[in-house]
């Protein structure tokens, strides 16, 4: 009889992780904790009301780049974004989900930031050299293709429940479009750009700073828009270990089959992710 | 030589660069006479660069010629090292190139050599001055140093006025002067330029090669050009190398090559791409012109003829038949106005004569300080025909000799 138990075998390493390796993980949800608290006590820190303002300037100031703020062309660009903004956060607040929104902010961007912190280096990496790309492609596509649920199981096992185990599984999961874009940005920078750079006796990091990221700028920024939009994607199934925000009130609102919830946490969600989409798209296009 | 005062710059030898897996057994076969398809065949290994030795002296504008894939990017590319070569040795004032270890190589890309690309490779999120003050920033200098020189540079380059502008809006030709900005701003003591005006448009090409041979009066480098087109080559080039299948054929001044092509291969290029010479001057002459009689006719009947033809110049004959020179409208009314029997005093003597095989590129030199049609003749010297300017030009440029004479009159009346 052929049975392979390689269910088991994972199950015993991450087992031997959870108990040999505590004290690492516990480094990481104290430190995960930290970002996520302090981002969630920053956002919370204002009156709604002037959150609302800051952010409605924020997208206006981001939508507007580079067409003059108080031109005609800037102010049609900048001025329905912030409107949007306002109004939705508005309905948000009005619906009494403001904390759950912000912490929403909170964890998307947590997770957001670690993956683009750890995805664009590797992104480099694999960019200058073809054997770590050959071996990093068959990880991401893992990692893209497991369903999120899986992560959720480990996550639990090393960092118990609450935002940390949220935010790992959301940061693993949305990894892979920092590593992709970074690294394909790169590589796609003209050759004989980077010919001619070296050729003017450029270091690697100069051809890498003053070169080859600028240039692939408009890419690794699509890579982010992309990083935001995956972590977002997760916010429900986040809340199941724990995480808070409008994906936990979604949450309970499938477990009490609370319409009425799930309806407004939902399109607290849908508010959130076009806010991000926007704003980060607009932060790539921009640049060029 | 005629080169024995020249200062050798950049010295090549034995240079080879093979590419595959196989190298030394393909390195083998080519010495051993074995050509870049037969190696290709044997080896899987392909030879873009065989054996090549020559010195390129400073000052000079040495051009590399070669149709594409005769190893001329990729041998330039051994220069600064953007590719090494499999074996052999480059030396820039004795100093071996191939020994540099990755820091001295930078300090010589960034110092000493300089290169321009034929798609300009600019940086293209940058504006025009701080593209050209790229190579100055690699080095570390200071900004206000560096925008100072690149704007000066710039102003060299005839791009006054674009400085701020980013290098994707400005077209083919003016990216090219920002990319030989960029190159003359760290003032290198070497330009390598690798089909710099290739990508250009016909008329923006003939431009910036003018432009380059200016500047080049002004500046001096030693600049090693690469194309693939002989009319540039004839035009930039002190001297030119020509290349097929990596080996270098022929090394010569433009009129070596021209004149003494070194085989077929050679000499098909240049007869493909230069009619002038194979058209000679006995295919563009004028039989038998009418022509004044040293001993017979003097000014009154030479006037007399000049009406007649509608000539203002005539060939003058002896009593053999034998070309003595020309005589000009003006001189012959000046004789006659001095009462003389005889033209003789006025012949116009000095002038070149060429045989009726001569190539018409030949005959054209003369007519850079000479207005007089230039006159054919035989071994006895016995006039056979004239080639005016208007028929050289008619047969360089294909058109038929009387619209060449409109054109001529056209410009000069207005």
């Amino acid at each position: 009889m052929i049975d392979i138990k390689l269910g088991e075998y994972v199950e015993q390493a991450i087992d031997w992780l959870s108990v040999n390796a505590a004290g690492f993980f516990n480094g990481i949800t104290v430190g995960i904790d930290g970002i996520v608290d302090s981002l969630e006590y920053i956002l919370m820190l204002p009156h709604p009301f002037l959150m609302m303002v800051i952010i409605a300037i924020i997208a206006y100031l981001i939508m507007g780049k580079g067409k003059g703020y108080f031109s005609k062309a800037g102010l049609k660009a900048g001025g329905g974004m912030a409107l949007f903004v306002i109004i939705g956060l508005f309905v948000l607040y009005g619906m009494g989900f403001w904390e759950e929104t912000m912490q929403t902010f909170a964890l998307v961007i947590a997770s957001a930031l670690l993956a683009i912190v750890i995805g664009i280096p590797v992104g480099i990496y694999a960019s200058r050299s073809d054997s770590l790309d050959s071996v990093i492609r068959p990880i991401l596509d893992f990692m893209q293709t497991m369903p999120p649920f899986v992560y959720l199981i480990p996550a639990i096992l090393f960092f118990s429940v609450g935002n940390v185990p949220g935010v790992v599984a959301t940061v693993v999961f949305s990894l892979p479009p920092a590593v992709r874009l970074t690294n394909l940005g790169i590589r796609g920078v003209q050759k004989d750009v980077v010919e001619a750079s070296r050729s003017f006796g450029c270091t690697d990091r100069q051809l890498l700073y003053k070169v080859q990221i600028p240039l692939a700028m408009p890419t690794i920024l699509a890579g982010v828009n992309q990083v935001i939009m995956l972590a977002l994607s997760m916010v429900v199934i986040a809340s199941m270990v724990g995480a808070g925000g409008l994906g936990q009130s979604v949450y309970k609102g499938i477990l009490k089959a609370d319409m009425a919830l799930g309806f407004e946490a939902g399109l607290g969600i849908v508010v959130v992710a076009i806010i991000l989409d926007r704003l980060s798209q607009a932060a790539g296009k921009s640049r060029k | 030589m005629e080169n024995e005062n020249k200062q050798v710059k950049i010295k090549v030898e034995d240079l080879n660069l093979v590419f595959g897996s196989r190298r030394d057994e393909a390195l083998k076969l080519t010495e051993q006479g074995m050509s870049k398809a037969e190696v290709l065949d044997k080896t899987g290994c392909t030879v873009a660069v065989n054996n090549a030795n020559y010195s390129i002296y400073e000052g000079e504008v040495f051009v590399v010629m070669g149709l594409s894939g005769s190893g001329k990017s990729t041998m330039l590319r051994c220069f600064n090292r953007l590719i090494n070569p499999t074996s052999g040795h480059i030396y820039i004032d004795e100093n071996d190139i191939m020994v540099l270890d990755e820091k001295s190589l930078r300090e010589m890309r960034r110092n000493k050599m300089t290169m321009v690309f034929q798609n300009f490779g600019l940086l293209p999120h940058r504006t025009v001055s701080s593209n050209v003050a790229f190579g100055m920033e690699i080095m570390g200098r200071d900004e206000n140093e560096r925008l100072e020189k690149a704007y000066k540079t710039i102003k060299q380059v005839g791009l006054q006025g674009y400085e701020e502008m980013m290098t994707g809006e400005l077209s083919g030709g003016m990216q090219q002067r920002v990319g030989l900005a960029r190159a003359l701003a760290t003032d290198p003591e070497v330009l390598l330029m690798d089909e710099a005006f290739s990508a250009l448009d016909p008329l923006i090409r003939t431009q910036m090669q003018e432009e380059l041979l200016e500047l080049q009066k002004k500046v001096q480098k030693t600049i090693v050009f690469i194309t693939h087109d002989l009319d540039e080559a004839l035009k930039l080039g002190d001297r030119i190398a020509i290349m097929k299948d990596g080996v270098i054929v022929q090394i010569g001044t433009p009129e070596d090559i021209l004149m003494e092509p070194a085989n077929d291969y050679v000499k098909a290029f240049v007869e493909n791409v230069d009619r002038s010479t194979i058209v000679t001057a006995g295919s563009v002459m004028f039989r038998n012109p009418p022509h004044v009689d040293i001993e017979r006719h003097g000014p009154n009947f030479t006037l007399r003829l000049m009406r007649e033809t509608g000539k203002d110049v005539l060939p003058v004959l002896d009593k053999n038949d034998h070309f003595l020179g020309f005589v000009v409208d003006n001189d012959v009314a000046e004789a006659k106005k001095k009462n003389k029997r005889s033209v003789e005093d006025v012949v116009i003597k000095d002038v070149p004569m060429v045989a009726d095989t001569t190539p018409v590129a030949d005959i054209l030199p003369f007519y850079l300080e000479y207005s007089l049609p230039v006159a054919v003749v035989d071994d006895e010297k016995n006039l056979i025909g004239l080639v005016s300017h208007s028929a050289v030009i008619a047969e360089m440029i294909g058109k038929e000799e009387e619209e060449v004479i409109q054109i001529k009159e056209g410009g000069t009346h207005e």
